[in-house]
């Protein structure tokens, strides 16, 4: 099989030739951790790159990462039979009170390409159910959402919940919204604030990955 | 239907101009909203902080503060009249009480300022729909529901001028169409869904507004066409389908006319534009000077027929020339008293095609805003009384409009962009002229984890 055409499929929103190219791979004894990252990821880096070029769409980023979902329904029962595991995972939610999650689900989107598992809270998500989901799916990212000012000092409210449950340095706290800055978020102990969904998802696998290599 | 829309208000284009409209809307402390002169009006909003029972009283503090410094603004630069609106965030209409007061402390100051004064003001109260804080919504009943209503009566009874809604209905499909370009869904979610929360949404409010004596003013898109324009901003989705999208709002704002609003419309509903060709009703905008809470491609052309011109919303902090809602009055009213002196001068007309011209050709969003161009549209949508097929036909001539348009060089469209016009030309002409066959048509393809048929009558 073919990575190139793989990723070219990927990249053209094709989810029935992507599922088809994913199981030749598997069928030749191609090593499902090559297709997962040289077939599938490196298609939704591309992607990403086009995007930030102003290339394409959001629209054609969907159709890619559904093409995407489509071979990783072939691929993710033989990768967890052999014990490949996603670069990371993250959980994501908009924060007490907020209700606008346009923003957190590109975010989504745009992690998952870069192969990183999330777990989606949702909207209005209480402080504490953030603290319970991070230990529950033992993530290493917590991304927080929010798009209102009255709403966007819930974010520090979460982050003094995981301190005050003495897990805080547990996980890698990223945040972004309309309203948001990199200045809130030093002064709500974030680690990481981004500008925009692109840079969200290149910013957390540049994360996962660096972590890996410690 | 208290109102039908069968012809255009207006006979000629020459008196399509912004200041006045055909029908003017009078409150009580004097002020006529499209009688001839244009008026600024002002929303603010509290800067970053939580509202709860502990904060409530800092909360009430600001707004005492914003109001006395706009007002203050107005009168020392001697504007003519002023309109606030106050719109709720969520905590004050999930505690209607806490909206409610805060009304009362604008319109104290408001009756302050007449007093002493006499600066002519007014007061549109736009308690938020909370409806989607459930998910999936529920639109019909339920203590979300009855608080949005609380808040509306307390807001009317103590003495606002207008009542009015940025309504949600539909947005819970929207979204997602939006993300993905999918004009089908966007016509379903804005036809069907929009337009029928609508007149279940606008009987209540224009029940409430006659009750207490008040104008019922109208609704935004803002949910829809707003979204569809900051995508569009961020480069997310194309400035062409945020266009269209513009347009296919109309008809579901429309409805509130219908139900028996009277304007001013709200200043976000970029669609009003034509809800004045269809209506008559006076209308708010915003553009340049609504930067301060986000950008657009209308800065100008926003302006061109607004009967009220406003700054969208601000936060309360600290600018270098003084707090920013201060601020914001400020420019509101020298951009009206520009506008206003041209008319005094004659110069509406030329006045109006300036700030059309200035914009109209750099953007396929602000083309669709252009009065002839609205004029054209609107001629067709009044041949139907059916919203959903007014939504879909407002998709159909936009697409035809700007196809035009590009082709005879009279609007700047990247070329990436043009493909998305033929998508959605050809997606539209596969939507049945029938509602309930569109709604079986596209069902398998709803995510009906995310909406509730039957609040809108669906089943």
């Amino acid at each position: 099989m073919d990575l190139k055409e793989l990723s070219s499929f990927v990249q053209r929103g094709n989810a029935k030739k992507t599922k088809e190219l994913v199981q030749l791979g598997l069928d030749e004894k191609m090593s499902p951790a090559v297709i997962l990252n040289e077939g599938l990821i490196e298609a939704m880096g591309e992607v990403g790159v086009k995007f930030k070029n102003n290339e394409i769409y959001v629209p054609e980023m969907l159709i890619a990462a559904r093409a995407m979902s489509a071979g990783m329904q072939i691929l993710e029962p033989i990768l967890a039979e052999t014990g490949v595991k996603p670069i990371g995972k993250a959980i994501i939610g908009t924060v007490k009170g907020d209700l606008h999650d346009i923003g957190k689900n590109l975010v989504k989107m745009m992690m998952k390409g870069a192969g990183i598992e999330v777990i989606d809270l949702g909207v209005d998500v209480p402080d504490q159910k953030f603290v319970e989901k991070a230990a529950e799916f033992d993530v290493d990212i917590v991304c927080l959402s929010a798009l209102l000012t009255t709403t966007m000092p819930a974010i520090g409210d979460v982050i003094k919940a995981f301190d005050d449950a003495g897990v805080k340095d547990k996980y890698v706290f990223m945040i972004g919204g309309a309203p948001v800055t990199s200045n809130f978020a030093k002064q709500v102990n974030a680690d990481i604030y981004t500008p925009d969904a692109a840079t969200a998802g290149e910013v957390a696998k540049e994360l996962l990955v660096n972590k890996k290599q410690i | 239907m208290a109102n039908v829309y069968n012809k255009l208000a207006y006979d000629s284009i020459d008196d399509f101009v912004y200041g006045s409209c055909t029908y003017p809307v009078k409150t009580k402390g004097g002020l006529v909203i499209g009688g001839g002169e244009i008026y600024p009006e002002l929303n603010f909003t509290l800067p970053a902080m939580t509202v709860n029972e502990e904060t409530v009283q800092s909360a009430y503090d600001i707004y005492s503060e914003m109001i006395d410094g706009v007002l203050k603004r107005a009168k020392d630069l001697h504007s003519p009249g002023v309109v606030i609106e106050f719109e709720t965030l969520p905590p004050f209409t999930e505690h209607p009480e806490w909206g409610i007061t805060i009304n009362k402390i604008i319109l104290d100051a408001m009756k302050e300022y007449k007093e002493k004064y006499g600066l002519k003001s007014a007061l549109r109260a736009t308690p938020n729909d909370l409806r989607e804080m459930n998910r999936p919504p529920i639109m019909r009943s339920g203590e979300i529901w009855e608080n949005m209503l609380k808040t509306f009566e307390g807001c009317a009874r103590d003495g606002a001028d207008f009542i009015s809604i940025e309504s949600t209905g539909g947005k819970e499909l929207n979204d997602d169409a939006l993300m993905n370009a999918d004009i089908k869904k966007v016509i379903f979610s804005l036809g069907v869904l929009g337009c029928r929360d609508m007149k279940f949404l606008w009987k209540h409010l224009v029940d409430i507004a006659d009750k207490y004596g008040v104008h019922a003013a109208g609704d935004s898109a803002c949910g829809f066409g707003n979204t569809a324009m900051v995508l569009a901003e961020k480069g997310y989705i194309p400035k062409v389908f945020a266009a269209v999208v513009r347009v296919a709002t109309v008809p579901r704002a429309l409805v509130a006319f219908e139900m028996g609003a009277v304007g001013p419309s709200k200043d976000c509903a970029y669609e009003g534009q034509y809800l004045k060709a269809i209506a008559g009703i006076p209308i708010s905008m915003e553009g340049k000077s609504a930067s301060c809470a986000h950008l657009s491609p209308l800065g100008n052309i926003a302006a061109s027929v607004a009967d009220l011109w406003s700054n969208e919303s601000v936060q309360q902090v600290k600018l270098l020339g003084e707090m920013a809602p201060i601020v914001s009055m400020e420019q509101l009213i020298y951009d009206c008293r520009l506008m206003n002196e041209a008319t005094k001068k004659g110069l509406s007309l030329q006045f109006r095609d300036l700030l059309v011209d200035s914009d109209s050709s750099l953007d396929p969003q602000a083309y669709v805003l252009r009065p002839d161009v609205v004029f054209e549209i609107s001629k067709e949508l009044v041949k139907t009384q059916d919203p959903f097929l007014r939504t879909k036909l407002a998709a159909q001539l936009a697409v035809k409009h700007l196809k035009k348009a590009i082709e005879n060089k009279e609007v700047f469209v990247e070329e990436r962009e043009l493909t998305w016009l033929d998508i959605m030309e050809e997606q539209l002409d596969e939507i049945p002229d029938n509602e309930i066959e569109f709604y079986n048509q596209i069902k398998d393809e709803l995510d009906m984890t995310k909406f509730l048929p039957s609040e809108y009558g669906l089943e």
